[in-house]
């Protein structure tokens, strides 16, 4: 085939080497949140669910991961009217300036999440917004709206523009068009782009350590803020297997809505 | 798009504009008063050029990484695997891009701990918290970053190209220096951009696994708690100049296209 003997041997073990690497600290901390050891002894000299149980009648973790929850869906919600509309604008219509967009969409990606967090505080201050739950989403949502915006420009990008005109003729207006043509082939698209957005949400602590306001603490601040007291790693162990177990379902998700074996991310295949 | 166009630029003007103020060194409040002060001190003061330095060291190494750990397994998975297997790697390569960053980054430091870390228990030494902690967790956590992107393109490089290139009597190293790379050349790039834009902004890995390690993001998010948000602001700069410069430089060879 393609390609030969200890090539393809080569290639394999390369293969299972990186599998390894990206999965054996996810598999430790697996193993040692049912260890009966406080500490990180290796191997766990034995194993109960003792933190498991303990974990699970905390109030921190389970008020953060609510606060993440709200945050991510209205992030969300909001990045998919904004996404959509920008990309049916920037790939239906020419306009003025059409090609600068597509570089400053590229940008709050591009550029390190420090430098938007510290770019959206000092906005924020200078426009006298108090900090709190609506500049943490308005935060969230402006790097959501980028992955939205892909996703969608992507799709569009694949379908034939003919397929509008076609909708024309056959005598629809510009919102039978949209509602009956355009929304079904962009669905999948949309929904893809929302779970990233959610997932991403759901993930940031750069930004949001710089836009939310005191008192509002997501379940990666919390993480974050336990991680270095010895008291609550065990707490903090099995919050971290939880948050593993949960990133399933996303990936499950856009299995099942895609062909496309990564689920949307390469969505570029054909740009 | 008004969104964008106005609070991300708008925030980025901002930015700028803090920048040039200065705090006042009694009260330590922000002093709305233009001067390039703050960018003096960045030019004139060699700590952050040291930081500066070690940043793009850092970003570089982690970018280097991750082209060799993600070329042979996104090769692999689009020219050797089976239809099945593919999948399986695809889902293998995208799930914990979906775990959270902070968890993955707390599984090295559990690792990595210099005193009662899993690798010093088990190998019997460990590299300890620094620099070179903060370099293979950063290279962990944007492995995927990279390797969508180069097995996206190698899934649209013909099949055929290869066997010509074997036919007319190339061996394995010679094809793949020779016809994948340059063709890969735009999917690399769109890969690099992210692992290596991620990395230079960075500054939570460096603060779980870095030790003392100080990076450009240690150092703004330092002066941004310290009150210092002026310079904490210049100092934003510099990533965002670095990454200008990066993008400039790339878009010529149209990898933008592929972000």
């Amino acid at each position: 085939m393609l390609v030969s003997g200890p090539a393809r041997v080569a290639l394999k073990l390369a293969t299972a080497a990186v599998l390894a690497f990206l999965y054996v600290p996810l598999a430790i901390i697996a193993v040692l949140s049912f260890s009966s050891s406080k500490t990180f002894a290796w191997p766990p000299p034995s194993y109960s669910l003792e933190w498991w149980r303990a974990a699970i009648h905390e109030t921190g973790p389970r008020d953060a991961f609510v606060t993440s929850v709200k945050v991510g869906l209205a992030a969300t919600l909001i990045a998919l009217v904004l996404g959509a509309l920008a990309s049916y604008a920037v790939q239906r219509f020419k306009f003025f300036g059409r090609d600068t967009v597509s570089l400053l969409i590229v940008l709050p990606i591009a550029l390190p999440g420090i430098v938007t967090g510290v770019a959206l505080n000092s906005a924020f201050r200078q426009g006298g917004v108090t900090f709190g739950y609506f500049t943490l989403v308005v935060a969230h949502a402006t790097f959501c709206i980028v992955v939205v915006f892909n996703n969608i420009v992507a799709r569009l990008r694949r379908l034939a523009p003919n397929v509008d005109e076609a909708s024309a003729d056959l005598g629809a207006d510009l919102f039978q068009t949209f509602r009956y043509v355009t929304f079904p082939l962009v669905r999948s698209a949309l929904v893809a782009g929302g779970l990233l957005a959610f997932a991403l949400s759901f993930d940031e602590i750069v930004v949001t350590t710089f836009t939310a306001g005191p008192g509002i603490e997501t379940l990666p601040q919390w993480i974050f803020n336990n991680m270095f007291r010895p008291n609550q790693l065990p707490t903090v162990n099995v919050v971290a297997v939880i948050v593993i177990m949960l990133s399933i379902i996303p990936v499950y998700l856009a299995q099942r809505l895609s062909a496309d074996p990564t689920g949307g991310l390469t969505a570029d295949e054909d740009g | 798009m008004l969104w964008l166009g106005v609070i991300y630029l708008g925030s980025l003007g901002a930015l700028l504009i803090t920048s040039l103020y200065t705090t006042d060194d009694y009260t330590g409040s922000v002093v709305k008063t233009v001067s390039l002060d703050n960018f003096k001190d960045l030019v004139t003061n060699p700590t952050f050029r040291a930081v500066t330095i070690r940043t793009l060291m850092i970003a570089i190494a982690v970018t280097v990484i991750d082209l060799v750990l993600a070329l042979p397994f996104a090769f692999f998975m689009a020219k050797v695997a089976s239809r099945r297997t593919r999948r399986i790697l695809a889902v293998a390569l995208v799930l914990p891009l979906w775990a959270s960053y902070l968890v993955k980054a707390y599984c090295w430091r559990v690792i990595f701990d210099p005193v009662s870390g899993v690798m010093k228990q088990t190998l019997g030494f460990s590299p300890g918290f620094g620099i070179t902690a903060a370099v293979v967790v950063l290279a962990y956590l944007w492995l995927p970053y990279m390797a969508l992107p180069i097995y996206a393109g190698l899934e649209k490089l013909p099949d055929s190209l290869l066997d010509a290139s074997g036919d007319l009597g190339a061996g394995a190293g010679r094809t793949f220096w020779s016809v994948v790379l340059p063709l890969l050349k735009p999917s690399i790039l769109a890969g690099a951009i992210f692992t290596f834009s991620l990395s230079i902004g960075d500054y939570i890995t460096v603060q779980i696994v870095g030790g003392k390690a100080q990076t450009i993001g240690n150092v703004i998010y330092r002066d941004f708690g310290s009150g210092n948000l002026p310079a904490a602001a210049a100092l934003a700069c510099v990533p965002i100049l670095i990454m200008v410069v990066v993008l400039l430089a790339v878009r010529r060879t149209g990898a933008l296209d592929n972000l």
